[in-house]
């Protein structure tokens, strides 16, 4: 294979195993629920890997990203470990948070992860804020903000929008619109089209397949690039779907969405079976190939589950501790007990 | 040596120190520029930072807020100019949800090293949404620290210290005060968060006085001394962290305490106190510990309305009269 081919092959792997690593991670939390072995609840983003594979394939450790209460897709496809984010959902103390923060608010600043956010829209302003210490400190870095249609009605998104583009700041709005606003259809919160609110503010908005992880990372190779050279801000639109409802417990949901509706989209649109198909067609792999990919990460994933299932808690002293930077332990200190 | 200095003056220094100190302190809010905020506290900076440095943003309080939290996990330590301390409820989400959690929720790894100025204080004239005192709302928000300066003095070397600090610190400086003087050490100073301050001595009776209220305190005291009582005062400095060694040493010697704060009287800063002197302090206690906060209803425009709303030396010392006194005490 010529060399710029063989590249190109083993970035199209890679984002091959890492849609079905994040598919393998959420099909394993599901069932971690559905087996009461998980605290709480959790987002699945099943069926969304294409939209945070395909963008975090553009970017490197050094870019930022913030995410959602749907953030898992985006925390591995930034580069984070099974284990360790196994390990966060079940509260253990080896999780990306020490299991103060859980699903929803996984951070791996590592990897340039600065947080999922259980605040709808939350993180617009982070991420903004972000992309102006990039331009602030002279660092090369993009920053993209993931956010749901449902983040759209909030009004925070707007005023940081504005700044961003007054002050031409290197960050990526990129709003994975999955269809339905939590237990609500999109077409019944939005007026007039996502694209044009961006555009509003003089802001370069694109509309892409976020079932197509290619085109998804077509497009933000190239807007990445260019808020490298102090073109941003950009707006993405990814047209998208989630398999499951938006939470884990949402089993009931026929009325708001239908069977035959979901049967459709993973029969027709399922970003990891297509790209399996093309990269099939183009001879990129065998299928014997994908199958062993496929099987690898399942049990890869199995052990993850295991390994953090037997993982200790945090010890009890850890309640009060990263309270405060620099404060061992916060209630004395709020007290007045000296440090 | 001291120079007398304005509360405005003093900000002003502490923010142009630290800006020269350390290039990653910026300013931003709305009219922090030229304009220099309306009470004029930061004019000149912007000439000698400029604008990458000074940034005026349009009027969208949670959305600089926002910004400010990203830039601070990121390297930069953002100074948010909040216009006034009534605007506190447009932030709420970015700096209790997001600024406030943000080290905790990551099990340590990422930090929001930000200082919000803003104000407190009624009597302006300036009716109830440009009027109130507002910083038991942040308070009580694990996360945040908060900072009452209560006269130049303070509000440079507070202001030092919390821009220097890893976290989150709200600072409220009372309006009415930005043009009082106060003697000012010419050499650099900080004052470390969490430390109290016993401003006058004595055996009878402590008010506790935060901001302003302490300047109410030692009016009080005064008027106590000519009645024969000896006050002693003390201002907390900081309600997070609170310096409870230093209230509890004071009552533990008087016997006696009125607390007096600005804030909304119910569920607010002098209950707060209060219950802790309640907790630690009382089998030394020879009468109730007396809360005296702002009235509990929204402050009013009319001047004759507004000045009933707040504590007075005169109110102070009439409480502090009857406890020594042993009689009962009609608060406020």
């Amino acid at each position: 294979m010529p060399r710029d081919k063989q590249a190109n092959a083993e970035a199209y792997l890679r984002m091959y195993r890492q849609m079905v690593r994040i598919r393998a991670f959420e099909d394993n939390a599901n069932q971690l629920y559905l087996n009461a072995k998980m605290p709480g609840l959790t987002h699945m983003y099943s069926g969304q890997e294409a939209v945070a594979v395909g963008i975090c394939e553009a970017l490197t450790d050094e870019d930022r990203i913030t995410s959602t209460h749907r953030g898992h897709g985006h925390c591995l496809a930034k580069g984070a470990e099974l284990k360790l984010m196994f390990c966060e959902l079940l509260g253990k103390e080896e999780g990306y948070c020490r299991g103060k923060g859980g699903s929803m608010h996984i951070a791996d600043q590592a990897h340039g992860n600065l947080g999922a956010n259980a605040i709808v829209g939350g993180s617009a302003g982070i991420a903004t804020g972000a992309a102006l210490s990039a331009k602030r400190l002279g660092r090369n870095y993009v920053t993209v903000c993931f956010f749901g249609d449902g983040a759209t009605a909030q009004g925070l998104w707007y005023e940081v929008m504005n700044m961003a583009a007054l002050w031409k700041l290197p960050v990526i709005y990129a709003c994975e619109n999955n269809g339905y606003s939590e237990y609500t259809s999109t077409d019944e919160v939005v007026a007039g089209s996502l694209t044009a609110r961006a555009e509003a503010f003089g802001i370069e908005a694109h509309q892409v397949d976020g079932q197509d992880v290619l085109a998804v990372n077509k497009c933000s190779t190239e807007l990445a690039e260019r808020c490298r050279r102090g073109e941003g801000p950009f707006f993405m639109e990814l047209e998208t779907y989630r398999y499951h409802g938006h939470h884990v417990g949402d089993i009931n949901r026929d009325y708001y969405r239908s069977k035959e509706e979901e049967a459709r989209w993973k029969a027709d649109r399922d970003p990891i079976i297509n790209f399996g198909r093309w990269l099939l067609s183009e001879g990129v792999a065998t299928k014997k190939e994908l199958v062993a990919i496929d099987s690898e990460i399942g049990d890869e994933a199995a052990a993850a589950v295991e390994y953090a299932l037997a993982a200790p808690y945090p010890d009890a002293i850890e309640v009060d501790m990263h309270v405060f930077k620099g404060v061992e332990h916060a209630l004395p200190y709020m007290s007045g007990a000296r440090q | 040596m001291t120079r007398d200095i304005t509360l405005s003056q003093a900000v002003n220094e502490a923010i142009a120190e630290e800006m020269r100190r350390d290039e990653t302190v910026i300013l931003i809010g709305e009219d922090v520029a030229e304009a220099g905020t309306p009470f004029k506290v930061l004019s000149g900076l912007v000439e000698e930072f400029g604008t990458d440095r000074v940034i005026d943003t349009p009027i969208a309080e949670p959305g600089f807020m926002g910004i400010a939290v990203g830039a601070a996990m990121t390297g930069l330590r953002p100074i948010v100019d909040l216009m006034f301390g009534d605007f506190l409820y447009l932030v709420m989400d970015q700096l209790c949800n997001q600024a406030a959690k943000t080290h905790y929720m990551s099990g340590g790894k990422l930090n929001v090293p930000l200082v919000l100025r803003t104000n407190l204080g009624a009597t302006r004239r300036s009716a109830a949404q440009h009027s109130q005192s507002l910083h038991a709302l942040v308070a009580h928000i694990p996360g945040l620290k908060v900072a009452m300066p209560s006269s130049a003095y303070e509000a440079k070397g507070l202001l030092k210290a919390a821009i220097r600090d890893d976290n989150p610190v709200v600072i409220f400086e009372d309006k009415l005060m930005y043009q009082d003087k106060a003697p000012v050490p010419e050499e650099e100073y900080l004052l470390p968060l969490g430390e109290a301050a016993i401003l006058r001595e004595g055996p009878e009776v402590t008010l506790i006085g935060t901001s302003s209220m302490r300047q109410v305190c030692e009016k009080a005291a005064e008027i106590l001394e000519a009645d024969g009582i000896g006050a002693e005062v003390v201002d907390p400095r900081t309600l997070v962290p609170l310096d409870e060694g230093t209230i509890l040493g004071s009552v533990r010697k008087t016997s006696r305490a009125i607390v007096v704060d600005e804030g909304h009287q119910n569920f607010g800063v002098t209950a707060e106190i209060a219950a802790r002197i309640s907790e630690k302090a009382f089998y030394y206690l020879d009468a109730p510990v007396i809360r005296m906060g702002a009235m509990d209803v929204p402050v009013p425009f009319s001047p004759a309305l507004e000045d009933l709303t707040v504590p007075t030396p005169e109110g102070v010392a009439a409480n502090a009269r009857a406890l020594v006194r042993g009689v009962p005490v009609h608060a406020p």
